[in-house]
């Protein structure tokens, strides 16, 4: 209860800080986009929690701001569909989302055009904000953290890495591009490149060639379910402990110990946050997580999480639900919540990326990496 | 390398065959494009995944799946296909009403399960592999393997040496003069949606086995490629399934052994078209007069 107490004090502090208080005034309705059904639905689910309790914490003192979830069920179709119904019923002022990256890439052009501030809590792809200006993301892109990933596998001697990746999803292509740009940087050398589909259970056949060729290390760009399938596979096929797995940031998920049990562990992947981060602000909001929804939050719901408090503090400043002014309220930021410092760069991206911490997967759950 | 390749190949083919087995049987024989298929499937692993939850052991999980996806499939070919077969409709009716009826069910599901990949609990059948000279399978692969073969089998028998066999001919043949000559149609239309209900539910548990993921539209992932292997092997055509879903998976594990990764799907479906170009009735399959 007393940790409630400290969240809740937290919250009002910021809200008071953030938002003027114009009780009387109609609360400013903002749109959160993201898969709920499908099997990519655990990512929508934890940042519709992340979303909806920061929510909690902004309103405690009168309803400031009226939030409606559309589910996109992991589709570029959905993800446009979910928006215009958003945009067009709901007369949204702002949109949260949506999860894929392959999904943003698709809606973004939607919702720029019609001058709605879309921020993407998840989609980490290269080439994001490109789509335009109304785009904004506070997900640090793959291109900050999978370089930290790196640096650490080299540091426990690694000198030769094959990679593998999801070839039909934006997001896991794209963080296979920057994992062979950071592995060539690091002084890696790429022995060879093998690709697959993200809905493949089968992966017996480029792992037996990889094998084959003894690397060091395996770096994997996929989404944590074709993830934990192809780490099941290579145990079933005898990879063992010599060989260093490397995740992108699709493997950030506590699902991959629990798909993936102990085939996992020995897995490192780079994290712009942890759940075991000792400052205050992080473990008030781990405990009213906690507290709402009696389980742990992951990286998603962090991002979500703060990303709501940003969008917030932006409508205070905008002073009304005009869209153009939360865009100019955006460009303002300067917060600090969960994932640490947080202001956008010119290109409307995250600005800095000294939170990255990297993890091992160690008995099904992860662990600071040693 | 190339024995392990040669290996998964087999193995992978095994899965897709399993698949097939009951699919060809609706397909082909009840000549009904039946989509639920993929949904019988699912409900295998899943009533497995709850058996063996409830500390029932592999032994007891596969025949209660495979029984109640028999049961399903008998249901849900009544609700949906005894009006189509009444009135007479095409292909392409009994094609739009399972699919729509795959999408609400698979959804259900999803909406009361949740979308997570499940595990069967590690307990149930090792997962270690077994090395002969270098070489590793697990002893799910090999069951997946031994059923296939052996399944196949036990349905070539049913179908052409069985006087039910007899009678499911007869159906397929002419369901009109079947019915003149005292066949119960309905009956053996509900005989042949429970044996292929059986055999999706029993593949169902053994691929969520062997590849240790259960959930909702593991059944969809699998539709495509058992498409691929039931035309390749021609329409109905049991022991076609069987040499068709072993060639597509060797296909390709070798495209992505030794070609590239990316071009494994590219490879496997030119080969359908080809075989389609070449020899429409399939494979193994003899030309057959177009039923009017």
């Amino acid at each position: 209860m007393r940790r409630r107490d400290v969240t809740r004090a937290l919250a009002a502090l910021t809200v008071a800080a953030a938002l003027p208080a114009r009780a009387q005034d109609a609360p400013v309705r903002v749109g959160l986009v993201a898969i709920l059904s499908g099997p990519n639905a655990a990512y929508g689910t934890a940042i519709r929690a992340g979303v909806e309790l920061a929510l909690d914490q902004v309103n405690t003192k009168g309803k400031r701001i009226a939030l409606t979830v559309a589910d996109s069920g992991g589709t570029k179709d959905g993800a446009i569909n979910a928006a215009r119904i958003l945009i067009g019923r709901d007369k949204v002022a702002a949109i949260i989302g949506p999860t894929l990256s392959n999904e943003m890439f698709a809606m973004g052009p939607v919702t720029n055009g019609r001058g709605i501030p879309t921020i993407g809590t998840s989609t980490t792809a290269n080439g994001i904000t490109d789509i335009g200006p109304f785009i904004f993301r506070t997900a640090l892109p793959e291109a900050d953290v999978i370089p930290v990933t790196m640096k650490k596998a080299v540091s426990r001697g690694v000198k030769t890495i094959a990679l593998m990746y999801a070839n039909d999803d934006a997001f896991s292509k794209s963080g296979f591009e920057v994992m062979q740009s950071a592995a060539t940087a690091a002084g890696l050398k790429i022995l060879t490149t093998e690709s697959f589909g993200s809905k493949d259970t089968d992966f017996s056949a480029q792992l037996t060639k990889i094998k084959a060729l003894k690397p060091d290390a395996v770096g994997i760009s996929a989404l944590v379910e074709p993830v934990s399938g192809v780490l099941l596979q290579a145990r079933q096929l005898g990879f063992g402990t010599e060989t260093l797995f490397i995740g992108g940031n699709g493997s950030n998920s506590p699902k991959l110990g629990q798909i993936a049990g102990a085939a996992a562990d020995g897995l490192i992947v780079g994290s712009p946050w942890f759940i075991g981060k000792p400052d205050p602000a992080n473990q008030a909001f781990v405990a009213a997580f906690r507290a709402k929804y009696n389980r742990d939050p992951d990286q998603f719901a962090a991002q979500a999480y703060d990303t709501l408090f940003i969008l917030a503090a932006a409508i205070a400043h905008a002073g009304n639900a005009d869209p153009e002014r939360i865009r100019n309220g955006l460009l303002r930021t300067d917060y600090t919540g969960v994932m640490g410092p947080f202001r956008f760069d010119a290109k409307r991206n995250p600005a800095s990326a000294e939170g990255v911490v990297v993890l091992e997967m160690h008995g099904g759950t992860f662990r600071i990496a040693p | 390398m190339l024995p392990q390749q040669l290996v998964n190949g087999v193995l992978l083919g095994a899965t897709y065959a399993l698949f097939a087995l009951g699919f060809t049987l609706m397909f082909g024989v009840l000549r009904v494009i039946n989509l639920t298929y993929g949904f019988y499937f699912t409900a295998g692993a899943f009533v497995a995944w709850f058996v063996t939850r409830a500390g029932g052991g592999l032994w007891l999980a596969l025949p209660a799946a495979a029984l109640a996806s028999g049961v399903i499939a008998v249901v849900v070919d009544a609700l949906l296909l005894t009006r189509l077969r009444r009135a007479r409709a095409d292909e392409l009716a009994s094609l739009m009403v399972t699919l729509g009826a795959v999408l609400a069910l698979y959804a259900a599901l999803a909406a009361l399960l949740g979308p997570d990949i499940r595990r069967l609990p590690p307990a149930v059948l090792g997962n270690e592999a077994i090395s002969l000279d270098g070489v590793r399978v697990t002893q799910a692969q090999l069951l997946i393997l031994g059923a296939s073969v052996v399944l196949a089998g036990g349905l070539v028998w049913l179908v052409r040496f069985s006087r039910l066999g007899l009678a499911i001919r007869a159906v397929a043949e002419n369901p009109d003069a079947a019915g003149l000559m005292g066949i119960d149609t309905a009956r053996v239309a509900a005989l042949v949606s429970f044996v292929s209900g059986t055999l999706a539910g029993a593949g169902g548990v053994l691929i969520g086995l062997a590849f240790n993921a259960i959930h909702p539209y593991m059944g969809e992932a699998m539709m495509l490629r058992g498409f691929v292997v039931v035309i390749l092997g021609g329409l109905g055509d049991i022991f076609g399934a069987l040499v068709a879903g072993l060639l597509l998976g060797v296909i390709e594990v070798l495209t992505a052994g030794y070609l590239a990764s990316g071009l494994k799907e590219a490879v496997a479906f030119a080969i359908l078209v080809l075989v389609l170009w070449t020899r429409p009735a399939g494979l193994f399959g003899r030309p057959v007069a177009r039923r009017v």
